[in-house]
């Protein structure tokens, strides 16, 4: 059984609009329209959109935090709302925007409540830490209060604390919002590791479509509330055609008229002697082949961010 | 990833009551440790409240000279010294007023935060806030009564029932007061901004709970109605009484009965508050 299904799940917001010196008027914002997804043990699966676009009402959803308008949500067999308490066990969260350490307390202090809070062995508790100081360099700061902490190391801590109790299943709201590149790949090289367990189901929202790719294999775009896309990161590209670009440097001009079947000549620069072309059909030998005096190349794969703004733009 | 494994037991052996009672006190150790942090401020606040409570005394003093020889309200010059001192040390234990954690955390959307932990939110604010009484007791309740007692004559209570009703009143007093502020606090989850409720609550507290003067200066009948429809004379003014021993012994303990009928109501109904704001949320800020 899947660990974490969505059946028509749906959100609609009111919101009250002016429509006259004294009158508003209600309007309904579906923010989640008639999601179908299921996740399975031990997946990792990012879940991006533009603003506004669902993702973080699907994930309050999940946690039972908001109750949907409609449709029916499991989460590790749970009913998230009516069961909250429960699913709480069973799940971690992260939010990048949002802290659940106590602002007052050095690091260490938040870490043992979260023990008491959440019921956990010692043992099991004391073993999970120590992974998690080996593995995010906690050590330095663990009795620094959290509000002396810099956004690198309180997200460290708040990886730490959506682990201890040993979750099925971790969603991460942008966890590597605002964070320096030191830090976001210490966060992913994190993330990935605990992914190869295979025990975890990870759920990713984020901007930061790097975080997407070295982590995810699965990738769900929504967009107004919908589901645009659910597949990997391949099928992405295929489906909007996005494609290899071959960079060519040459010691004499490009001959005008040049074509090869299946590459799309994109762009000529440096008075000829650079070409850009994109590989529809074919492959980079079928190019260089066809060129005389070539000096340098360079094969540039398809950039994601490229892929999903025109999926947002569509 | 050994060590993180999610099959691992999360749930300790052990009784729920048992279970219970460990996160119970270990989330009001941390609301301990949370005010302990804050030396200076404790170390201020302290001092205000004792550069009050000579004004206050020397106020009530003039009126007890004033009336002529009678005792007004029923206090001796010593009780109404010692209602004074001790009602300022009171003041921060039971924390009347500035209480803004809630409100602040459902309009910035960390509410988020405290929906997501295996523990009810009314728990995971009460527990905390027994903790920073207790801390109160220890820093804000004792440095201005050890004052008051050098410069006035205080009142000794001398039946042997009044300390332990006097700590069960503070304790009553305590969640009552946190019950109330987890209600004018949770207006937010409607209002987006607590702040008309928050100063409503702050200007009539002071003077329905006996703050601002003794609740026995006012007629019978309205000092009676205040007791029984109202939970703010169970707030300060009825600990007051029980220690200053301004009733006998079945009155003092049938007001600390109301006090406990009181508490257990209000956070009944905040519990109840909870739920339905929790079925309108809207988590805000992403």
């Amino acid at each position: 059984m899947s660990l974490i299904q969505m059946h028509n799940l749906r959100k609609d917001f009111t919101v009250r609009v002016k429509a006259g010196r004294f009158r508003r008027e209600k309007r309904i914002v579906p923010a989640v329209n008639g999601v179908n997804l299921t996740f399975e043990r031990g997946e990792m699966a990012g879940y991006i959109g533009p603003n506004g676009a669902g993702k973080s009402t699907t994930l309050k959803m999940l946690t039972g935090v908001l109750t949907p308008s409609s449709g029916d949500v499991r989460v590790c067999g749970l009913q998230p709302v009516p069961q909250r308490t429960k699913l709480a066990l069973q799940i971690g969260v992260v939010f990048g925007q949002r802290s659940q350490l106590w602002w007052d307390l050095p690091l260490r202090d938040s870490f043992s409540l979260l023990r008491h809070i959440y019921r956990v062995p010692a043992d099991a508790h004391a073993g999970r830490l120590k992974r998690c100081r080996e593995l995010l360099d906690l050590d330095d700061f663990m009795d620094t209060p959290v509000r002396q902490l810099s956004l690198g190391q309180r997200m460290r801590g708040e990886l730490t604390a959506a682990l201890l109790h040993g979750p099925s299943v971790l969603f991460l709201d942008e966890p590597t919002i605002g964070l320096d590149v030191v830090s976001k790949q210490a966060v992913r090289s994190f993330l990935a590791e605990l992914g190869q367990g295979g025990d975890l189901t990870l759920v990713l929202t984020t901007h930061d479509l790097a975080d997407i790719e070295r982590l995810c294999r699965r990738l769900v775009v929504i967009d107004h509330g919908s589901v645009v896309h659910d597949g990997t990161i391949e099928a992405l590209h295929a489906r909007y055609g996005s494609h290899r670009r071959l960079v060519v440097d040459l010691d004499v001009p490009l001959p005008e008229g040049f074509a090869v079947p299946g590459a799309e000549l994109l762009s000529v620069e440096a008075d000829r002697h650079r070409a850009t072309f994109e590989l529809v059909t074919t492959q980079v030998g079928a190019v260089v082949s066809e060129l005389t005096a070539l000096r340098d190349l360079s094969v540039v794969e398809p950039d994601i961010e490229d892929v999903v703004a025109k999926l947002y733009r569509a | 990833m050994d060590g993180l494994d999610a099959r691992v037991r999360w749930i300790s052996a052990g009784g729920w009551v048992r279970n219970s009672v460990t996160t119970f006190g270990a989330l009001s150790w941390s609301g301990f440790r949370r005010y302990s942090t804050y030396r200076q401020a404790t170390i201020a606040g302290a001092f205000t409240n004792t550069v009050f409570g000579f004004l206050r005394c020397y106020v009530l003093l003039a009126v007890v000279a004033g009336a002529g020889g009678s005792a007004p309200g029923g206090y001796r010059p010593d009780q109404l010294a010692t209602f004074v001192w001790v009602g300022q040390g009171l003041l921060t234990v039971v924390a009347l007023w500035g209480w803004t954690e809630l409100s602040d955390r459902i309009r910035s959307g960390d509410i988020t935060a405290d929906l997501l932990r295996p523990v009810h939110p009314v728990i995971g604010f009460l527990a905390p806030d027994l903790g920073r009484a207790g801390h109160a007791m220890l820093f804000r309740f004792l440095p201005p009564l050890a004052v008051g007692a050098l410069f006035f004559d205080l009142y000794v209570p001398g039946r042997p029932c009044t300390i332990p009703l006097f700590a069960l009143s503070i304790l009553f007093a305590t969640v009552g007061s946190l019950a109330i502020r987890y209600l004018v606090n949770a207006t937010a989850y409607w209002l987006h901004d607590a702040r008309g409720p928050m100063t409503l609550w702050t200007l009539s507290s002071g003077v329905l709970a006996g703050l601002s003067f003794p609740l026995r200066f006012l007629p019978d009948w309205l000092a009676i109605t205040l007791w029984i429809a109202t939970p703010f004379p169970g707030l300060l003014q009825t600990p007051l009484d029980v220690l200053i021993e301004r009733d006998p012994p079945p009155r003092q303990l049938a007001l600390v009965a109301l006090q406990a009928v009181w508490a257990t109501s209000l956070l009944v109904l905040a519990v109840l508050v909870q739920r339905r704001a929790e079925r309108r949320l809207v988590a805000h800020c992403g």
